[in-house]
């Protein structure tokens, strides 16, 4: 049974007249406002959705402000970007906090994904909420390498150099599509160029996707920690006032941590070496992606022999694009009836392995390409596949769940009588 | 003929108003069973038809877009580089810019040479000689790309003070591939071996890449 919520009434003659001629107003109504209705048990980690937009926001106007003065060529972009630092009003505000901001745009990303694996938020009829929260994932990770690669330091030409590679794995064509996807037989001015329009438009796509996740959700409603569709009215409340509420605390502390990092460690997730003009004839040392990319980065180096008449490098590339699309598989591959992990104890055991799993592979990712790390992060890779791939899909059938109550209301009753 | 087709036409409607209401509907019935049968009437073969040239000019007109990624004539003219080698000593390599990209220019020692050819065929992922990796009566000179054929780093061990890696040849730190004194893929993810770009000795001293 779907719960009505009050409809849109306008209350005065302008809003009436312009009900009927373009009802925005109603579409926030009901989207954002009284007439969205929320399971009332929801916990904090039911913010970082409202988190990860304010952070793509963020983006979208610190990055409108420096593409004003940033020039995207190969002699000049290093250089365009110190001056944003030295010389332009406030740029260096507006580039740590472009900086900063990426990384807790991927932050909140990576709890809300987190979020809806441990209560199965991707489980029936919310699959294609998923689906496109993966794509989502996808752009984000595409823009993200698009604009580090703009800075044209050490750790950007040579993150383009090793990124654009992974195309040449393609049987045959695999050269060619490298260097048409760089304009040149290494990364040059064009790449600069096709980078930062790239770069530039993404952001407005993945703003489009997230109207589609945000409309699929709201086809179903949000789901909550119990699991349990709501049935009844006094299980919801509504997005206006309650939730809005709730949010606007959350993006205050959000905001509390982005300022605290803008002001005080700007560079804290940035490599050094990013601050070294590209040099195409000397790659340094180490070089590694920036923290968000560690684990699939660990999962691209873990393949270092043949085997299968497949040779390491078609391995890795193919390792790390499943280690992204196997999120989008989830709901396939995770058949148990109990949605979430409250109920599900054996699931909780495994869930936080993987979490510290995922730990294990980004610290790895970090490491030089050496052993111990190499044969860790092999080992951190096999419990990865192995969590998606075995452990989810054989959980339902030896697992025992906890009794799942029959209502959100039972559910939170007991929690707070116990 | 037109004018008696004519006729017998008038004539059939002529009697389908006097009476004969079955007539049309068993048309309408055979029409249905000929569609049925092909699975294509005529506006259906429209459609597709139709669909089908916009589509091919959508493909065509998106081939203009397709190319102009590739890279520019200034780019993909650069052909060659000639590079004096009389002042490599044995042992030493020097890095030369092709196409912009590096490429080793390594003089060979001695020994290097014979711990290349001590290795068995069988032993390599890439199995090839230094003999079919270099020029005929210059094996003491490889010359190879220094882009690693993983994912295209520059790897270590053109200066005496990098490491050389294990196999005393190049050792790429992006992802840990080791090369030997032939340039030859022996650990690590990189599927080839370093490759040897087209080249010749236009002197004993002057070789032109490319």
């Amino acid at each position: 049974m779907k719960l009505s919520p009050p409809p849109y009434q306008p209350k005065n003659a302008f809003t009436r007249w312009l009900d009927d001629r373009l009802p925005v107003i109603r579409l926030w109504h009901d989207v954002m406002g009284k007439g969205y209705l929320v399971p009332r048990n929801l916990n904090w980690l039911w913010n970082f959705g409202v988190l990860a937009g304010i952070a793509l926001t963020i983006q979208i106007i610190t990055g409108l402000a420096l593409a004003m003065h940033y020039v995207a060529s190969s002699n000049e972009a290093f250089n365009s970007i110190e001056a944003i630092m030295r010389y332009v009003g406030f740029g260096w505000l507006i580039r740590y906090g472009h900086m900063v901001g990426a990384s807790l745009f991927f932050a909140a990303l990576y709890i809300h994904m987190f979020r809806g694996v441990y209560y199965g938020s991707y489980k029936a009829p919310r699959e294609v909420v998923w689906l496109i929260g993966v794509l989502l994932f996808m752009l984000a990770m595409a823009t993200a390498f698009l604009g580090y690669s703009l800075v044209w330091g050490q750790m950007s030409y040579w993150a383009a150099q090793v990124i654009t590679g992974l195309f040449s794995v393609v049987p045959f064509v695999g050269e060619k599509i490298r260097i048409w996807v760089l304009g040149g037989f290494a990364p040059n001015a064009a790449t600069v160029n096709r980078f930062f329009v790239l770069h530039f438009t993404l952001p407005f796509v993945i703003l489009a996707v997230v109207g589609l996740h945000v409309w699929a959700l709201h086809r179903q409603g949000s789901g909550n920690p119990t699991g349990i569709e709501v049935k009844k009215a006094e299980e919801v409340v509504p997005m206006q006032p309650y939730y809005i509420a709730k949010d606007l605390v959350a993006i205050g502390v959000f905001l509390l941590i982005f300022c605290s990092l803008v002001f005080f460690y700007p560079n804290i997730f940035t490599d050094p070496d990013n601050y070294i003009p590209a040099n195409p004839f000397s790659t340094p040392a180490h070089i590694k992606p920036e923290w968000y990319f560690w684990p699939f980065y660990a999962v691209l180096r873990s393949f270092t022999v043949n085997f299968m008449g497949i040779p390491a490098k078609l391995w890795g590339v193919l390792g790390m694009g499943l280690s992204v699309l196997v999120w989008g598989l989830l709901p396939w591959l995770d058949n148990s009836p109990v949605r979430s992990g409250r109920y599900r104890p054996v699931f909780r055991c495994f869930f936080l392995l993987f979490m510290a799993d995922i730990l294990l592979l980004g610290f790895c990712g970090k490491q030089p390409a050496e052993e111990p790390w190499i044969r860790l992060g092999q080992w951190a890779s096999l419990y990865y596949f192995a969590f998606f791939l075995v452990i989810l899909p054989i959980l339902p059938l030896v697992e025992k769940t906890k009794a799942v109550p029959s209502s959100v209301e039972e559910a939170e009753k007991k929690r707070t009588d116990a | 003929m037109k004018n008696s087709e004519a006729k017998n036409g008038k004539g059939d409607m002529s009697k389908d108003v006097e009476g004969h209401a079955f007539k049309k509907p068993q048309a309408d019935l055979s029409e249905q069973t000929d569609k049925a049968l092909s699975g294509l009437d005529r506006r259906d073969f429209l459609n597709v038809a139709a669909v089908g040239i916009a589509g091919m000019g959508v493909c065509g007109a998106a081939i203009p877009f397709i190319a102009q990624m590739n890279p520019s004539k200034d780019v993909s003219e650069q052909s060659k580089t000639e590079v004096d080698i009389s002042t490599i000593q044995p042992g030493q390599t020097v890095k030369v810019v092709w196409r912009d990209q590096p490429v080793f220019i390594r003089h060979l020692t001695e020994q290097e040479i014979t711990e290349a050819n001590a290795v068995a065929l069988s032993d390599l992922r890439d199995p090839e000689t230094l003999e079919q990796r270099t020029k005929a009566g210059k094996t003491n000179w490889l010359v190879t790309m220094a882009v690693c054929t993983h994912l295209g780093c520059i790897p270590q061990g053109s200066n005496s003070s990098e490491p050389r890696g294990e196999y005393g040849g190049y050792i790429c730190s992006c992802h840990g591939s080791a090369f030997d004194t032939a340039g030859r893929i022996r650990r690590g993810p990189a599927p080839t071996n370093l490759v040897v770009p087209p080249y010749r000795f236009i002197s004993p001293s002057v070789i032109s890449i490319g």
